[in-house]
Formats: structure tokens, C-alpha cells, sequence
């Protein structure tokens, strides 16, 4: 039978042996040779710890600042084997300032060994160490509890420390564990069973990890992200790892994001052709129809297809010395695709010492926060609870091009629920763009049956039919609803010419050209008016024509009735009309055809650059 | 569904090592140094293309101090496979005969391989080297990523080094850096051996036990490639069965007495041996963490 692969990662806080213990265990499994325990034990002479003793640690400790200093600073990967499994190990450091290469350590990991010193019990850095594991979704922890021999192997004090962790383990959800007593100095319980712990029943440790059988959970919905285009003069394929599911030759498979669908046609696994693969095995398809795929594509099975979104919400972990900056254009790199992403906002963060949430505007090194994320394009991805290889990131900033932070996928959105986040970005300016035109405010003033509704309708007409957005505010239409309330007293005729202003405002906002036709009679309501928008916004239209051709008109017979009395306040006839000093236009109404004049207005508006 | 057995597992992971490689790079380069894991390398690079051929550049750097049946085995493969092979020799330093006799192993490898392989990387602009090193070969290789970044000098930091996460890689760079990427960083040496007898892998044969001219130096045994040894007094050549489990120059190379014949004799060998595999080479013991300075400078 051939031996499986075991990913393992030691974790603890610092002095608590970690080192020791992974020497000691490539000692006893004879994973060190003669050479190499020499050669350790040249250097314990100088840097050891043990006295006359050689220090095991010093056989996995590789830089020579680290066998100065007596820490692990950076990541090392160790190997070896039993006759069961080949281990991959990574040996992590202990100090809080390296948090994120224990971070590194855990992410390429399935289990992970915390070692806590017992004369020292449980440590912040051991419970943030549980902490990343229980985030990262490793599939089982053993907590040894280390030096033993420096407590005389006392069940009581394992006891208490034990049921402390367990209890810490409730807190962050994690329930695939063991515990083990061992002394990584003496090897008791690290390969043999310990003669001197005789009230522990279980397994010694490589014992238990021999026997470990991790409950993975099956992902059936076959996933390749396109890693690699495989492509000569008369081939293409498309090659990529499987991150999870099983291929047939023939099946119909989904290509994201562009959700079109074919077969595959050919699979070629580890340089030859074959009919089916599986997951994590990295393999090239052909398919059958000519489609356009490229890296960051993903090939997904027909019946369940993953979906591509351009939000998601995700843990992040900072590692980065420089501090995470919202809205600030980062590079995401999935598994094989990558974008821009901006961190819109920091929902919360983790103060690392009792796991409280936090509010915050940023992350600093080592901290981890749950962020909503905006990305520059659509790209395929899962929830790292379902599928871990669909649901990480790694962000790089884009100037010092060094990997800033981590995350893990914990919800994905559709873009509309984008423009949630991004609410406050659009505004006039990105409307008006869209829109192809500058929001403002032309205010037709004048007499009655001056001419005002009858050019503001030729104008707006006009502009509709150039596919410009606009309202037009008419005096009598208004005074039905909104205004229905108000009387031809002054003091409502300003509250009239309020309430027009305010509503044309809003209508800029929007975007539109807003045209509006009021007698609007007094300058200090138009000045109002103006002052209420931006200056260039409003263009004062005064509409000119004599009294006398106003009364002439008549078209509603408003001006007899207000000549007979019968209605009071009435402009021109009972109540001041106040001609405006300094109108941006003066239309003639009384000289010229209202077509005529709605081409002045249009010629005046193209020369101001607002269509 | 199965779980994939080590080997299997260990052959996918190097293929899509490879495969972002090809992807992500412009002008990339396989180096090749002849011995057991560049075999598995080039071998792996041949599945990660396959049913195309591979197109990359297969670089060796030639101090010209190998053995002669590492440059017959080179030549024989590069024409077989139909590989796009470049050799380089520092030839400035091959002027001044620098040598491993003459000069110290420190100060030969200086110049004729880190200095060698640093100035045709910058030559030819290569902006992605893909090397056969692995992790369990020397501690300071443990601590090395799987993309190594370089700065335009072809040096590494080992304090400042990319965090590796998933199995997504960081693989941006700026005009004039490099990455050296190693596809094999989770292999072992027993893993290489088993792999090559599993696939059939061409090795230098070299690496099995055959009667061979040797000579006694400083409790090495090294054998007697061409007549640029020179015998001291004292010495005299012996013939002894000898296989190499390494292999490098080979004034600088230690045998070890083995009767070894084939994979599975290695195999079985290496389960009980008591040295570590880089134990025959000298170069990595001239000073305490010797392997680690070297890599700062440049080599590979």
C-alpha cells in the first residue's frame, strides 16, 4: 500500500518546546542523520541550551539568526516518514510578532499540534494560535501538554490546564481534539508510550498521528480553475487543479464567468490520456467546442455550476507592516484569478486578547477583521465553509508588490447589493456623466400668458428629442398638488417659489435639466432661487412682452377676471411684477415666434456647455 | 473517491508549480543540473505540458569540472527529448583557471556557479528559473519558499520573505527581479528515489554501484575523472565499488562505498543510511551555516 500524506502543523507559544519536540521526533524516527546530529552537536557547544546535552532543536532551527537568537523566526517545512504516512511539517514561530508565519503555517496544514508548557499553562499566543486554527478550519488539534518531567508528571496540574483549554476550545467552536502529556526533552509520549505517565490512558503521539484518520468532507461539485492555456499550432487545452468533485470524459461541464457549456472531449492526467480525475489532481481538458477561455476561468460541473460575484465578505488577516487602507486599490489573487479589490468598509475586528469584536477603520500587522470587499470584475468563487481552494485570497499591494493580507470567503454577493456599499459615491457628478449632460435650473419668468409654458415645452421637447433627461415644473400644475395649500398672498407666493426651488434641487441632484415656468414676480425670491443652486446652474429666462399684449392674449381670461376684481393679487394688474436686472436671456415673446425664441434658448445652451 | 497516495500527490502539487510558472512568467528558464532531481523536474515538466512539447529553455551551467558521463547523459536527453538546452561556463573565470584544486571550495563555487548562473539569468533577462532544489536537502533550504523572490543583485532575504498561503503564490514583480521557483520543495529523497523507479525516470548512472578509480582524499572518496587529478604523495588510486548520492564537480564530490546496482537497492539503502544525503558534499561544510551564505549571494 502506499503511504498518504499528512500536512501538520506545530503551534504554541514561544519556549514551549516546539523545536525540541519536531527534533526530537525526526531523532526518533532516525529522519536525522549521523552528519547532521554531529554537526548539531558542534553547535550546541556554542549556542545549546542542554548543558553538555545536544540540542535537539538546534537540528531544525536552519538560519543562523535563529540558532543565535534560540527562536524560530520564519516558516520551516520538515519531512519524514513512518511506515504508515509521509508528515509534512510546518514549523511555526512562536513570538507574537510572527503571528502571520504561523498564519502561513496553519493555511497549508489539515492538523495542527499546540504545544503549551506546563509550568507556564495557557498563554495569549496559544489561545490566538487555537484561535487561527479554529478560523482556517484545520480538521483536528492535539494539544500536548509539554514538560511534564518539570512538574514530576502531576495528573492534577495536566487536569486543570486541560479543562481550561477545553473549555477556551467551546468558545471558539472547535471540537476535534486530544490531549496529550508528553516531555519533548525526555521524549516521554512524543514516539513511545511514557513509562512515568502511567494515569494516561491514550496514545503516545506519533501513535495517535499514525492512526488519525481526518473526516474530510466530500465536495461532490466538480470545480477546475483554469490555471494554464495548454496551446501549440494543433492543441488547446486547458489545464488547471481540481479543487474538488470527479471528471469523466464526455461530461457536460459549465465555463465561468461566462456560463457558456460544453463537454470535455480529452483528459490528460500525469502525461497520458485518461478517463476520469479526481480531486487535487492537477490535469489539462480538451473540450469539444470552440470556446474562449482564459486563466481565472473556472470549469464547473453542468448540474451545480459555481457562480462568479464581485463582493464578497470575508475575514481578512493583515500581515503587512503598512496598515490596510480603505478603498485603497489592492491586488486579490485567488486560486487562479486575480483583480482589483477595494476594501469598502471594516465591519468589525478581533481584539485578539478575549475575541471581543471591535469597531475599527483599519487592521494593523497580525490583526484579523471581517471586511466587505469590492472587486473590478465578476470572478468564480465559493464560501471557504464550502469549498476551502474556491474561498481564499491573498491581497498584494500594488506599488511594493509584497503580500499584505490573507482572507477566507465567508459570504458572496451579487453586484446590485454593490451599489449598497458604494451609495454615497453616486452622486450629480457621476449621474450627470451617465447622463451626458449638466443638471440645471432654467427658470422662465415673466407676465402671465407672456409666453413661458409655451417656449419651456418647445425647449424641453427639444431636448427630449436629443435623449436628455428633464423635467419641467409648471406654475399651474404644481399649484393642483404640491402646492394646492398656498394663495396668491405674498407671503405664499414666496413659499410657492420655496417649495419650486427646492424640488428643482433635488431634480438636479438626479440629474436632470430642470426647466420651470412661474410668474415668479419678485427679484429677492429669484435671487433666492439662484443663491439656493450653484450660480451656473441657474439660468434666468425673462420672458418679455408688454402688459398690453399679455392682457391681449388673455388665454384663461385670468386677466379679466382680475380687472373686474374678481380675482385679487393678480400679477401686472393688482400685485408687482419685478423685472429682473440681469437675466441670462431676455426672450422677446411679443417679436418673436415661440419657436424661434426656444432655439435662442437651445443655441444658449450649447454655448454654455450644458448639452 | 480515493485519497491520492504521496507520490501522486507530491507530482500534482509540482505540476501546478510548473504550470503557474508557465502562466505568470515572460521569458522562463528550467535549470538543470544533470542530476537525480533535475531528471524528475524535466520529467515533470514534460507531464505538465504534455500532449504539447516542452518550449522553455533547459539551462546548465558548466563549471567544466562534472563528471564526464553527467555531460554525455546531458547531451543524450537534450537530443532524445528535443530540449531547447543552453550551457554557460563563466568564462572569465575559466580564463584566470579558476579551479576546485588551486582555489578554495568557497571561493570555486563563488565564481564558478553563483557568479556563472547570475550573469547569464541576467544576460538572457530570465524572469522566472525553475530549479530541482528540496527542502529536506539542507536546513536553511527548509525555510525556503516555494517562490523565491530576488532582488535585481539575483539576492535572497531570508528575513523578508513572501508569506506562502493556500496555494496561491505571489508571483508580481518589478523590471529586473526574479523569482527562483523549486516545484520539489516537498519531496524528500526517498520520495525522488521512489518516483524514478515508479516512472522509469533516466538517471546518470552514476548513482549505482559500479567498480570505479578512486582515490583517498581527507577521508573522502574521490574518484579519478580525468587526469587534471593530480595523486599527491601518499595517495594512490584504488578501485572500489562506489555510487555517488549526489552529485556536483567531482574533485568536490565524496562516493561512498555501496553495492547498490539499481532504484530498489537505493531505495533500501537510503532507509538505513546514517548520512544525510548533501553529507558528500563538501562545499556545504567550509563554514557554519555555510549552504545558508552561499544562497544570499546567489546560488542556487
Amino acid at each position: 500500500m502506499e503511504k498518504k500524506v499528512l500536512k501538520l502543523l506545530i503551534s504554541g507559544s514561544v519556549d514551549d518546546g516546539k523545536s525540541t519536540l519536531l527534533g526530537r521526533l525526526l531523532y526518533e524516527t532516525k529522519s536525522v542523520f549521523q552528519d547532521q546530529l554531529n554537526s548539531a552537536k558542534e553547535e550546541s557547544k556554542k549556542y545549546g541550551t542542554q548543558g553538555s546535552n545536544t540540542d535537539l532543536a538546534l537540528l531544525v532551527d536552519g538560519l543562523q539568526d535563529e540558532r543565535e537568537q534560540g527562536i524560530t523566526i520564519d516558516v520551516a517545512y520538515r519531512y519524514f516518514q513512518t511506515k504508515y504516512k509521509k508528515y509534512i511539517i510546518a514549523d511555526t514561530p512562536g513570538h507574537k510578532q510572527y503571528t502571520r508565519n504561523m498564519a502561513t503555517g496553519a493555511s497549508n496544514s489539515e492538523l495542527a499540534l499546540i504545544i503549551i508548557d506546563a509550568t507556564k499553562g495557557i498563554t495569549e499566543q496559544t489561545r490566538l494560535h487555537a484561535f487561527i486554527i479554529s478560523l482556517f478550519r484545520l480538521e483536528k488539534i492535539i494539544i500536548l501538554i509539554n514538560k511534564m518531567d518539570l512538574i514530576s508528571f502531576n495528573k492534577k496540574k495536566y487536569e486543570k490546564i486541560k479543562k481550561e483549554f477545553i473549555n477556551y476550545l467551546g468558545v471558539i467552536n472547535f471540537d476535534q481534539y486530544e490531549f496529550i502529556p508528553i516531555s519533548a526533552l525526555t521524549g516521554d509520549n512524543v514516539v513511545k508510550k511514557s513509562k512515568k505517565i502511567k494515569w494516561y490512558k491514550g496514545k503516545s503521539l506519533l501513535n495517535s498521528l499514525d492512526t488519525t484518520i481526518l473526516k474530510k468532507k466530500e465536495l461532490s461539485n466538480f470545480r477546475m480553475p483554469v490555471q494554464w492555456v495548454n496551446r501549440n499550432s494543433s492543441f488547446r487545452g486547458y489545464s488547471g487543479i481540481i479543487t474538488s468533485g470527479f471528471l469523466s470524459k464526455g461530461d457536460k461541464v459549465n465555463i465561468s464567468p461566462s456560463n457558456k457549456v460544453t463537454k470535455i472531449k480529452k483528459i490528460f492526467l500525469s502525461g497520458k490520456n485518461s478517463r476520469t480525475a479526481q480531486e487535487n489532481q492537477s490535469i489539462t481538458v480538451q473540450l469539444n467546442d470552440q470556446i474562449d477561455v482564459v486563466r481565472g476561468d473556472c470549469v464547473s460541473s453542468f448540474v451545480n455550476p459555481i457562480k462568479s460575484y464581485d463582493s464578497i465578505n470575508a475575514k481578512i488577516f493583515w500581515i503587512d507592516k503598512s496598515i490596510l487602507v480603505l478603498k485603497k486599490k489592492y491586488k486579490i489573487q485567488f486560486t487562479a484569478s486575480n483583480t482589483d479589490a477595494e476594501i469598502i468598509f471594516i465591519s468589525y475586528k478581533y481584539n485578539l486578547k478575549n475575541f471581543t469584536k471591535v469597531n475599527t477603520k483599519t487592521l494593523n500587522e497580525n490583526e484579523i477583521g471581517f471586511c466587505k470587499i469590492s472587486l473590478s470584475k465578476k470572478i468564480p468563487l465559493e464560501k471557504f465553509s464550502s469549498n476551502k481552494k474556491m474561498g481564499t485570497f491573498i491581497l498584494i499591494d500594488k506599488i511594493t508588490n509584497s503580500t499584505v493580507g490573507t482572507g477566507i470567503i465567508d459570504d458572496l454577493n451579487e453586484s446590485n447589493k454593490n451599489i449598497f456599499w458604494q451609495v454615497t459615491k453616486i452622486n450629480k457628478e457621476i449621474r450627470a456623466k451617465t447622463n451626458l449632460q449638466k443638471p440645471c435650473l432654467l427658470w422662465f419668468t415673466g407676465l402671465s400668458a407672456s409666453g413661458k409654458s409655451t417656449i419651456a415645452n418647445l425647449v424641453e421637447k427639444k431636448l427630449f428629442e436629443l435623449n436628455k433627461k428633464t423635467y419641467l415644473l409648471d406654475g399651474d400644475n404644481l399649484r393642483h398638488g404640491l402646492n394646492k395649500d398656498l394663495t396668491f398672498t405674498d407671503i405664499d407666493r414666496k413659499e410657492n417659489i420655496r417649495r419650486v426651488t427646492e424640488v428643482s434641487k433635488l431634480m438636479m441632484d438626479a440629474g436632470l435639466i430642470v426647466l420651470t415656468s412661474f410668474i415668479s414676480p419678485f427679484r429677492s425670491d429669484r435671487f433666492l432661487a439662484r443663491k439656493s443652486v450653484n450660480s451656473e446652474e441657474f439660468i434666468e429666462i425673462f420672458v418679455d412682452a408688454p402688459l398690453a399684449v399679455c392682457e391681449k392674449r388673455d388665454p384663461k381670461g385670468l386677466y379679466k377676471k382680475a380687472r373686474s376684481g374678481e380675482l385679487k393679487n393678480f400679477t401686472g394688474v393688482s400685485s408687482q411684477y419685478e423685472k429682473p436686472n440681469n437675466p441670462d436671456l431676455i426672450l422677446k415673446s411679443a417679436k418673436f415666434t415661440p419657436k424661434q425664441l426656444a432655439d435662442k434658448v437651445f443655441t444658449h445652451l450649447q454655448k454654455k456647455k450644458i448639452i | 473517491m480515493k485519497e491520492l497516495s504521496n507520490l501522486e500527490y507530491l507530482e500534482s502539487e509540482s505540476i501546478y508549480i510548473i504550470r503557474e510558472v508557465l502562466s505568470k512568467s515572460n521569458n522562463p528558464v528550467m535549470l538543470y543540473s544533470i542530476g537525480k532531481d533535475s531528471s524528475v523536474l524535466l520529467h515533470l515538466l514534460l507531464k505538465a505540458y504534455y500532449p504539447s512539447k516542452p518550449r522553455i529553455p533547459i539551462l546548465h551551467i558548466d563549471t567544466k569540472w562534472k563528471f564526464k558521463e553527467m555531460i554525455e547523459f546531458r547531451d543524450e536527453q537534450a537530443k532524445k527529448l528535443k530540449l531547447n538546452l543552453i550551457t554557460y561556463t563563466n568564462l572569465e573565470g575559466l580564463k584566470k583557471n579558476i579551479n576546485p584544486f588551486t582555489h578554495s571550495s568557497k571561493e570555486y563555487t563563488r565564481i564558478m556557479k553563483t557568479e556563472a548562473l547570475k550573469k547569464i539569468l541576467q544576460k538572457n533577462k530570465y524572469d522566472f528559473a525553475l530549479g530541482g532544489a528540496r527542502r529536506d536537502e539542507e536546513k536553511s533550504r527548509a525555510k525556503e519558499r516555494i517562490f523565491s523572490f530576488r532582488n535585481k543583485n539575483h539576492q535572497w532575504n531570508p528575513k523578508n520573505q513572501r508569506p506562502e498561503l493556500w496555494n496561491i503564490y505571489n508571483t508580481e514583480i518589478n523590471n529586473n527581479e526574479s523569482i527562483r521557483v523549486f516545484p520539489l520543495s516537498n519531496w524528500t529523497e526517498l520520495d525522488i528515489w521512489n518516483y524514478i523507479k515508479k516512472e522509469k525516470i533516466k538517471v546518470v548512472s552514476l548513482y549505482f554501484s559500479k567498480k570505479r578509480n578512486v582515490v583517498i582524499r581527507n577521508k573522502n572518496i574521490i574518484m579519478i575523472d580525468d587526469n587534471r587529478l593530480k595523486l599527491k604523495k601518499n595517495e594512490k588510486k584504488i578501485i572500489k565499488n562506489i555510487r555517488f548520492r549526489t552529485l556536483g564537480c567531482y574533485p568536490l564530490t565524496s562516493a561512498e562505498t555501496s553495492v547498490a546496482k539499481n532504484e530498489s537497492d537505493i531505495i533500501n539503502d537510503i532507509s538505513k543510511n546514517l548520512l544525510s544525503e548533501r553529507s558528500g558534499r563538501l562545499i556545504d561544510k567550509d563554514e557554519i551555516g555555510s549552504m545558508e551564505k552561499k544562497k544570499l549571494e546567489g546560488y542556487f
